[in-house]
């Protein structure tokens, strides 16, 4: 068995993984990083985004031995320390219903906003077109990433 | 009535923080440890044949497996309201990825292996996809078994037949109302099967202990439905309600697909056999497509007549539904559309017809809606067309004959309070309906504008019940334990809205407990709409019995009046004595202490049920008349404006508002997520959604790649979302349910609009782009 080492959510990880083993499972069940979630495990629904070098990622496509020496950063990660603005942004706006596709969406939106801080309404649209969401219509999701975007820093 | 403080304010989801952290747990989050089983499912190829032999050696010998299970295993039927289904296939298999056999391992891999080597020989029969098909007297039968099967008293098999239930409304004078009208219009409309697409797909565990203890963890809209359907399921093993536990963790959405009992029967029965051990299933994408539930198809044949002033006098609604391969739920998607098929409307002399067909399709059940989508597509495409034969502007065809409280239904009772009018009104003034056509500045493209109005009824056995425990902690923070379930509506915040109001306590206070059988009271399922009504309702008897108790303590240690205090701000004071003030986290555990030392009252809690008690389903089977099966109608109108390009056929919304009678919204803001989302849901079934079978009855299409649910891309450029309010007499603070409602107008307000704006009118769903330029290309050719 292959081991990999890698840094998740800023603590360096060692574990000892399977060549075709893939990243969602390796994170949740080797790993207990839960916020990742499985929709459709074919990439088309982005429950499963998480941050590979800063980068959104499915991690339901990707063999976890691609992270070894890599960064990855997840919901957890994000959440290890006071809410980002973004976070309180989606409390605010009630934008969640069920909250399953929100880990995948809260990354998604974390790296529109790192890389383009005040992004226009159909620059929010596009980038959230890759995480499927069945409660909300959407529009709750958009007004928060709206709303954070005017109040800075969402690392 | 005092200003409400805390009941129709847009207060925060008590549940966000779980969610935007990555906190809340799915059922699939949760560690099992490392005795955990998984279990893979074999699934018929055919969507009808015989089975003749399962082969399940090569698959015991794979390392790692711990037994494979068959039929034979578990020779037990189940189903809600109608006991047609099986853990396992027993001899016979009924429609393509139905449960053949198990495979459990040790690991997830090994048990995928095996499965592939599990060997089933079928004798295949023909197999029967349509309903109309399936009616005819030489069909083939899918149930010969039928007349055997034990069914709820409202249901009416034909046994012999592919029916499996017919629901015959009749009143006033059919014949005579068509003679009265100056016009009648007759057409048939087409909606196809759906699916619900949560996000989440069905996950459930199973675990048996050592003393005979079952517990399922389950991806649940119904824990308690589903620990009475284990138990008959296993009665054989002697089971009582007490001993099995069903635990409802948070659920990644439902919209009726994780309601009653689907693939969660397979770990209860496969548990049941591994002692010690806890089982696995997680649907995959596509299993979650084939083998849950789907929205039922149906083919309505309407023929409604009207006078030249504008009444309505007679409506004959035929419809026959593509029900699947077991109707245990989906029967009385049937039933509910054949006692409300009239739509919002007051109409004298009726006759309808629902029929509940099985097909070698998916079981059909219970979806969002529940039928009233499905009708309303014709109906309302119907009334616009009716109102265009009549010469009368079809909002004001809506408006002369939209129903009013008092008006009696269909099956005799009467209608209760509502706001239809008031809906109408706001929503065409909204959409500035009467200021005329709008012209599109690109010739490529035209712009029409399409209206519909809706209701529907919670759909649910006359004794459904509610019930809350409320208990308070040492700093007066409250626990509430209820067994609905959260599946994303807002129904935890809403119940700690309520008894936040009556013990002035504010939510961000009160936690409200996701379902555990053992511990939470009954609760019928978080279906129909109904929990805001039926369980808010048992929750503020709960905060009232909890007030009662902690009023009683003061009367007895500080001698002061019932009827002069009051609770404010986490404090009991006093109308008469201005300096009297005890704030509640004193006394609602460890009580008051009274001059002699000694100590009074003790842990306040407080209970709360509700059940409706006025309905019965004892009606005539051959007119309906006699019961009172619906406890109200939720109504509520929506128009749209929708652009359409001529080439591509593409359509874009670009305004779409929609007003729903909330009674009271107990939180205004959850009250339009649900008109956001629902309208979403409503609008990709008409304008994207399409699910293709082969000619064998094989699902083309179970996955997102093909199945299209819309994205952040496809929301209309504007929603605007109408509250109403006019009370519901017995629902608590006057709230009645909204949730599913929301998406009911889409569809045929689609097709109205397409009309306005093409002068095509289209008889079926989905209504996609290519639909459309197709049909353009066809009247371009006349």
């Amino acid at each position: 068995m292959p081991e990999i080492q890698f840094t998740l959510n800023g603590e360096r990880r060692t574990v000892n993984i399977e060549a075709n083993d893939i990243l969602l499972d390796v994170l949740r069940d080797k790993l207990g990083i839960k916020s990742p979630k499985c929709g459709c495990d074919r990439g088309d629904c982005g429950a499963c985004a998480v941050l590979l070098n800063g980068k959104s990622v499915r991690s339901c496509l990707i063999f976890a031995i691609e992270v070894n020496e890599q960064e990855i950063t997840t919901l957890e990660g994000i959440s290890k320390n006071e809410l980002s603005p973004l976070q309180q942004a989606f409390i605010n706006n009630n934008s969640f219903q069920c909250g399953y596709c929100a880990p995948g969406i809260i990354i998604t939106a974390t790296e529109l906003l790192n890389k383009n801080p005040h992004p226009t309404r159909e620059e929010v649209k596009e980038n959230l077109s890759g995480n499927l969401c069945r409660c909300t219509g959407y529009i709750p999701i958009i007004e928060a990433v709206l709303e954070a975007s005017k109040r800075g820093k969402n690392e | 009535m005092n200003k409400l403080k805390y009941v129709g304010h847009p207060v925060t989801r008590i549940d966000s923080l779980e969610k935007v952290t990555g906190s809340a747990q799915f059922v699939d989050d949760i560690d099992f440890g490392p005795n955990l089983l998984y279990a893979e499912i074999i699934e018929s190829t055919f969507a009808h044949a015989i089975i003749k032999n399962i082969e399940t050696s090569s698959a015991e010998r794979v390392p790692d497996v711990v037994k494979v299970f068959t039929g034979k295993d578990f020779p037990y039927k189940f189903g809600l309201y109608m006991k047609d289904r099986f853990i396992f296939a027993q001899d016979r298999v009924r429609f393509i990825g139905e449960q053949v056999a198990a495979v459990v391992a040790r690991n997830p891999k090994a048990a995928k292996i095996a499965a592939k080597l599990v060997k089933v020989e079928y004798e295949p029969l023909p197999e029967v996809l349509d309903q109309m098909e399936a009616l005819k007297e030489d069909s083939i039968l899918i149930h010969p078994d039928l007349g055997d099967y034990p069914h709820v008293p409202w249901f009416f098999p034909k046994a012999n037949t592919n029916v499996a239930h017919w629901r015959k409304t009749r009143r006033g004078n059919i014949e005579k109302g068509f003679e009265e009208a100056d016009v009648i219009l007759e057409d048939t409309y087409t909606v196809p099967r759906y699916s619900h697409c949560a996000i989440e797909t069905h996950v459930a565990v199973g675990k048996f202990d050592y003393s005979g203890r079952l517990t399922v963890w389950a991806s649940s809209q119904s824990p308690n439905v589903q620990r009475n359907l284990f138990s008959e399921a296993l009665s054989p093993l002697g089971l009582s309600h007490k001993d099995i536990r069903v635990i409802t963790p948070h659920v990644g959405g439902g919209f009726g697909g994780k309601a009653g009992v689907t693939m969660e029967i397979m770990v209860a029965a496969i548990a049941t056999k591994l002692k010690g051990n806890s089982v696995k299933i997680r649907w995959t994408r596509e299993q979650e497509f084939y083998n849950t539930y789907q929205r039922l198809g149906v083919i309505a044949k309407i023929t409604l007549g009207a006078k030249k002033d504008g009444t309505i006098t007679a409506l004959d609604h035929k419809l026959y539904w593509d029900a699947g391969a077991y109707v245990e739920y989906g029967a009385n998607v049937v039933n509910a559309v054949g006692l409300s098929a009239t739509g919002p409307y007051r109409i004298a002399n009726i006759s309808i017809d629902s029929a509940c067909v099985y097909t070698n399709l998916p079981p059909g059940g219970p979806y969002r809606g529940f039928g009233y989508s499905e009708f309303l597509f014709g109906l309302e495409s119907h009334i616009d067309r009716v109102a265009k034969k009549l010469g009368i502007e079809p909002v004001l065809f809506r408006r002369i004959n939209a129903i009013k409280e008092g008006d009696t239904l269909a099956y005799g009772a009467k209608m209760n309070a509502n706001g239809l009018l008031q809906a109408i009104e706001k929503v065409s003034k909204e959409i500035k309906w009467y200021e005329g056509k709008i012209e599109s500045e690109d010739p490529v493209k035209v712009i029409g504008k399409g209206f519909s109005i809706f209701w529907k009824a919670p759909a649910m056995p006359p004794n459904a019940s509610s019930s809350a425990f409320l208990k308070f902690n040492e700093d007066a923070s409250i626990n509430i334990l209820v067994s609905g379930m959260d599946i994303g509506q807002g129904y935890l915040t809403v119940m700690a809205q309520i008894a936040a109001e009556i013990l002035s306590i504010p939510p961000s206070r009160i936690r409200v407990e996701r379902p555990d059988t053992d511990r939470n009271p009954y609760e019928w399922q978080t279906v129909a709409s109904h929990v805001t009504w039926s369980c808010g309702n048992a929750v503020k008897k709960a905060a009232l019995d909890a007030r009662e108790q902690i009023y009683d303590l003061i009367e007895r240690t500080h001698y002061l009046d019932r009827d002069t205090i009051y609770l404010e701000d986490e404090k009991v004071k006093s109308r008469t004595k201005p300096d009297f003030e005890l704030a509640l986290k004193d006394f609602v555990i460890n009580g008051i202490q009274v001059e002699d030392g000694t100590f009074k009252g003790g842990p306040i809690t407080g209970r709360g049920t509700f059940m409706p008690e006025f309905t019965s389903t004892d009606a005539d089977p051959e007119t309906s008349q006699g019961g009172h099966p619906n406890v109200h109608y939720t109504v509520g109108a929506a128009a749209v404006i929708l652009q359409i390009d001529k080439e591509t056929g593409k359509m874009k919304v670009l305004k779409v508002v929609e007003a729903v009678d909330a009674g009271k919204a107990i939180n205004p803001d959850l009250v339009k997520g649900q008109v956001t989302g629902g309208l979403m849901q409503g609008l990709a079934t008409v304008l994207y959604e399409d699910m293709r079978f082969d000619n064998k009855g094989k699902m083309l299409n179970p996955n997102f790649t093909d199945y299209k649910i819309p994205t952040s891309m496809d929301i209309p450029d504007e929603i605007v979302p109408i509250i109403i309010e006019v009370p519901q007499p017995d629902g608590p603070f006057g709230a009645r349910g909204i949730g599913e409602h929301t998406m009911l107008p889409a569809a045929p307000m689609i097709a109205n609009a397409i009309e306005d704006a093409l002068g095509i009118r289209i008889k079926s769903m989905p209504i996609t782009a290519e639909k459309v330029a197709l049909a353009i290309l066809k009247k371009g050719e006349k």
